[in-house]
């Protein structure tokens, strides 16, 4: 029921869209020429456009809605609910005519037997007063994303989770903070029950107590009452010691779960404490060795490095269990030495390369109950526990089972890395500030040489104990009186020049401790 | 078709359904021969009888292998009851007529993207009739009659279908069926259907104004249409339509699955326009105003990630989030109701008077959430305030695969799937009621009726 004089088209869905009243300027040269009526109609048509210009949306359809409307049936008003300014233009212009759905038009066959609710035709936007974000619902619907995140971890992780017994062995020096810190928050965001027995060489003390006492689990803290040594090889044998003196803890407390070695410089992937809930009496799972050969030495060590890697096809080592295509043990990843030959290190403070054992306590999970005593359903196969009290090294858990062949692959069969082993300490002499706090604040803050700053000394004063100079670094610096303070700054820039001895350059990837 | 005696069936309401099918086979085989045999007929009766007591318990337990899936779910019975996974065949007879190849195959033929848009219901659904056991090549038994005219498949170079010429081709293939055969005249085409997928149905038009104008085609105003749109009390829907989901491509859909367990962070998801500038520039038609308002609303609230994209991991996101808006536009049903229940996104509907697929069979009302179009201000107020239990539930409901399945047409069919679903609800309308056969020389129909352009041939 349109005019067919308007210039409006109902290919208007399917075809590209086309602007109703077009700019006037185009069409008016030509068409005064033509008969009155025409330029009337080009002078309707640019007012028309003016007036949409003015207020925003196309005018023309609703001039003739009002004006020429005929339709029978009574006409509809809705009224606009929005608050956006340009909308209110609508109601200036007065009360939109809605039509009501008519009767069909193909005769009096389909006759709605209600008038339908909904209408069609021009409806109003509906803006509410403040349209932003409340904070309140915010809160509710990030708890109902929670409880379905709950609901979907319930059902697709695992029924019945046992608990975590995490055993770390550890000791007071620099980078215990930066390791315990790094497991802790792991072993915080365990979703099952956790106990953290955590064991130190030397005597428990309140370093250690300190950083346990921030993560808010359940933490069992013995001291072990021998003090670190400075080989390698010595500390590997004490750490099997600790490890087995919380077995023993283990057994005592009749602690039930599931036991995971985590060293204190290790990292832990959350999908590996997903994953060891798989495990039915001892387990093995693959560890990324994460070697690094000291940067000072020549390229080619790197480079032969690189070769054993590139022969092995991982990019990384990896040390763990090994399957045949059945997905059954046949054998074990272990860490190829021999690149190292005669470079590994032996003392704490050696540059050279920390080697991981031929394989890694980390890398096993065993069932609480194995070490448990007199439980009626230990399978065969298992060692006790008073057995390896004797034993001066016990090199992985393997020990406590008969038959190597038992051990379960979990991680899709060792494919999945889910931990990573990394050996990184400062150098033995290293000191830091007890819990890291420096109390009382240190009192002389000395500018740097080339400090922009006006009030610079000329000169550096000397000093015994020698600082490393950054650029542009400020450097806090202890009085004479205190003798065990940190002579590290931040080791992100490395230089060549040598200064004394004590405060050589450190490297980008630390010393060994 | 003959009743059987009901008086003998409280035996066998273990399970009613399945029993009376079987009975109802058992009885059309006797239907057509002579009464000396209806001795015969009773004892068969009380044989088969005897067997649906062992039997239905056995058909009764084959939906309940859900829990083989790691995710609890829930069974969906809707008004009608738990028909959901009824199975079609053996309850009704469907009969193919046999069409020129203008009306179908030659248009497929000149436009093969009509396979993939979500109007390919029409040609899908001849593929299964054709192969499907519920077919009869005796047109003397069947309940049904199916016409395969493929009426949205003219396309623009842009892919839509225009419905100029559907109103002409459907008179012309109804011409041709009633001359040809008898059983339209028979019934003024009350036990016939047809497939009519388009934007508004058998109304045959994209813009709703011009559609109602039209109103259903009047040849069609007795057969009982099978189309996507449903809108209560609207003109283009007439009573006992059976409403069908919008045609996705399940090998697409199933293709982007990601696993079950990756947790869905995102709160409510929506891909699409919220005005159409091109057809409707200030806004206010399309979608008669309700995308605008949830973009205006809710364009800077963090827990909504909507936008007009078409992000490459559409199907992935929709996995990842907890609500999927569905709201009108300029028709009031579209595919994404389909994917959100394929991707186990809760569908938020926002279309007044909306009627959605198999409405009998499936219970919308506890599986999505419906939220008025003047009540889209208050959108977060209202989904935040939905209990975490009726959450979970719905997410539940939706997990049931026999409610996924039945959103799909796969190709080949597999049992529960939209197919079916239609099929079941053919059935369900039958016994066919006294008016559906007219008597000798009564005609219902007005051949002339409609817009002139309409009488042309085709």
């Amino acid at each position: 029921m349109k005019l067919s004089a308007l210039p409006q088209s109902y290919m208007n869905r399917r075809n590209n869209s086309f602007r109703g009243p077009s700019a006037p300027s185009d069409s008016s040269p030509d068409g005064a020429m033509k008969s009155p009526a025409a330029m009337f109609w080009l002078v309707l048509h640019g007012l028309c456009c003016l007036i949409s210009l003015v207020l925003g949306f196309r005018f023309s359809r609703l001039v003739f809605f009002l004006v020429f409307s005929t339709s029978s049936t009574a006409p509809t008003t809705t009224n606009l609910f929005t608050a956006s300014p340009l909308r209110q233009a609508a109601e200036i212009s007065g009360n939109l005519e809605v039509r009501s759905s008519p009767v069909a038009a193909g005769g009096a066959l389909l006759v709605n037997k209600t008038v339908p609710r909904v209408v069609v035709g021009r409806h109003g936007i509906r803006i509410r007063p403040w349209p932003h974000p409340n904070p309140v619902e915010v809160m509710k619907a990030h708890e109902i994303i929670e409880r379905v995140q709950r609901e979907q971890r319930a059902q697709s992780g695992v029924k019945n989770p046992r608990a975590v017994i995490a055993v770390t062995p550890t000791y007071v020096r620099t980078f215990q903070t930066l390791h315990m810190t790094g497991v802790m928050h792991s072993l915080m965001l365990v979703p099952y029950d956790l106990v953290w027995i955590v064991v130190e060489a030397g005597g428990a003390s309140n370093e250690t107590a300190s950083i346990l006492a921030k993560s808010g689990l359940r933490t069992i803290h013995v001291g072990f009452d021998q003090r670190m040594p400075s080989t390698w090889a010595e500390r590997h044998k004490l750490e099997a010691k600790m490890r087995l003196h919380a077995l023993r803890i283990v057994q005592e407390e009749k602690l039930d779960g599931i036991v995971v070695f985590a060293d204190d410089s290790n990292m832990h992937c959350m999908e590996l404490f997903d994953e060891i809930q798989n495990v039915k009496w001892i387990g093995a799972l693959s560890i990324g060795i994460l070697v690094h050969s000291s940067t000072m030495t020549d390229e080619s060590e790197s480079s032969t490095i690189q070769q054993v890697a590139e022969e092995e096809n991982w990019p990384v080592p990896v040390q763990g269990p090994a399957c045949n295509s059945s997905n059954k043990l046949v054998g074990w990843h272990t860490f190829n030495t021999q690149p190292y030959e005669g470079k590994a290190a032996i003392y704490i403070d050696d540059r050279a390369t920390v080697l991981p054992r031929k394989l890694e306590w980390a890398g096993f999970v065993l069932n609480s109950r194995l070490v448990w005593k007199d439980t009626e359903d230990k399978p065969e196969w298992v060692n006790d526990l008073d057995s390896l009290d004797g034993v001066d090294y016990v090199e992985s858990p393997l020990s406590l089972v008969k038959d190597p062949s038992v051990v379960e692959p979990l991680g899709s069969c060792g494919r999945q890395v889910m931990l990573w082993w990394l050996r990184v300490e400062a150098r033995s002499d290293s000191r830091f500030p007890p819990r890291w706090v420096i109390d009382p604040p240190l009192e002389i803050t000395v500018p740097s040489k080339r400090t922009p700053w006006p009030d610079a000394p000329p000169e550096l004063p000397s000093t015994e104990k020698a600082m490393n100079i950054r650029d542009n670094q400020v450097v806090k610096r202890p009085t004479k009186t205190r003798s065990s303070r940190s002579k590290r700054s931040s080791r992100s820039k490395r230089k060549h020049e040598a200064r004394i001895a004590e405060t050589e350059i450190r490297g980008k990837h630390t010393d060994q401790n | 078709m003959t009743d059987f005696p009901t008086s003998s069936s409280s035996s066998f309401d273990v399970d009613p359904v399945s029993s009376s099918a079987i009975l109802a086979k058992n009885i059309r085989v006797g239907s057509s021969s002579c009464s000396p045999l209806l001795i015969m007929k009773m004892w068969a009766f009380f044989f088969v009888g005897l067997l649906c007591t062992h039997l239905s318990p056995v058909s009764a337990r084959i939906g309940a292998s859900d829990s083989s899936r790691t995710q609890p779910t829930e069974r969906i019975s809707g008004s009608a009851g738990d028909v959901l996974e009824d199975d079609p065949v053996g309850r009704l007879k469907v009969f193919v007529y046999e069409l020129p190849s203008k009306y179908n195959k030659k248009i497929l033929q000149k436009d093969p993207r009509c396979l993939n848009h979500m109007f390919a219901a029409e040609i899908y659904m001849h593929r299964f009739l054709l192969s499907s056991a519920v077919r009869t090549l005796n047109p003397e038994e069947a309940d049904w009659f199916y016409t395969p005219v493929y009426t949205t498949c003219d396309l623009t170079p842009n892919g839509l279908p225009l419905p100029f010429k559907s109103p002409r081709m459907m008179r012309s293939a109804i011409q041709l069926i009633s001359s040809n055969w008898p059983y339209w005249n028979r019934t003024e085409g009350a036990d016939h259907f047809f497939l009519v997928p388009h934007d508004f149905g058998a109304c045959f038009h994209y813009q709703e104004e011009k559609a109602i104008e039209r109103g259903i085609l009047p040849l069609l105003q007795r057969a009982t249409l099978v189309q996507t749109f449903g809108q209560r009390y609207h003109v283009c829907l007439k009573d006992g339509s059976i409403t069908i989901p919008p045609y996705a491509p399940p090998q697409k859909m199933q293709a982007h699955l990601i696993p079950e367990k990756t947790p869905r962070s995102i709160f409510v998801y929506f891909r699409g326009l919220f005005y159409d500038v091109g057809n409707d520039p200030e806004g206010g038609y399309y979608a008669r105003g309700a995308r605008a308002a949830v973009w205006e609303n809710f364009k800077d609230n963090p827990l909504f990630d909507i936008s007009t994209e078409h992000p490459s991991t559409y199907y992935e996101d929709m996995q990842r989030a907890v609500f999927c808006l569905c709201p009108l536009g300029w028709a009031p049903w579209s595919p994404r109701l389909v994917e959100a229940v394929i991707f186990g996104c809760i569908p938020v509907i926002i279309a007044d008077d909306i009627v959605l697929p198999f409405a009998d069979a499936i219970p919308w009302e506890e599986i999505g959430v419906f939220v008025d179009e003047k009540d889209v201000p208050n959108l977060d107020t209202i989904l935040t305030s939905i209990p975490p239990e009726v959450i979970l539930r719905k997410q539940r409901l939706l997990a049931n695969p026999s409610m996924k399945q039945a959103m799909l047409f796969p190709q080949p069919a597999q049992p529960g799937d939209a197919f079916h679903q239609v099929l079941n609800g053919l059935a369900r309308k039958l016994p066919h009621g006294r008016s559906v056969h007219l008597k000798q020389g009564q005609k219902i129909l007005n051949w002339t009726a409609g817009p002139v352009g309409d009488l042309k041939p085709w």
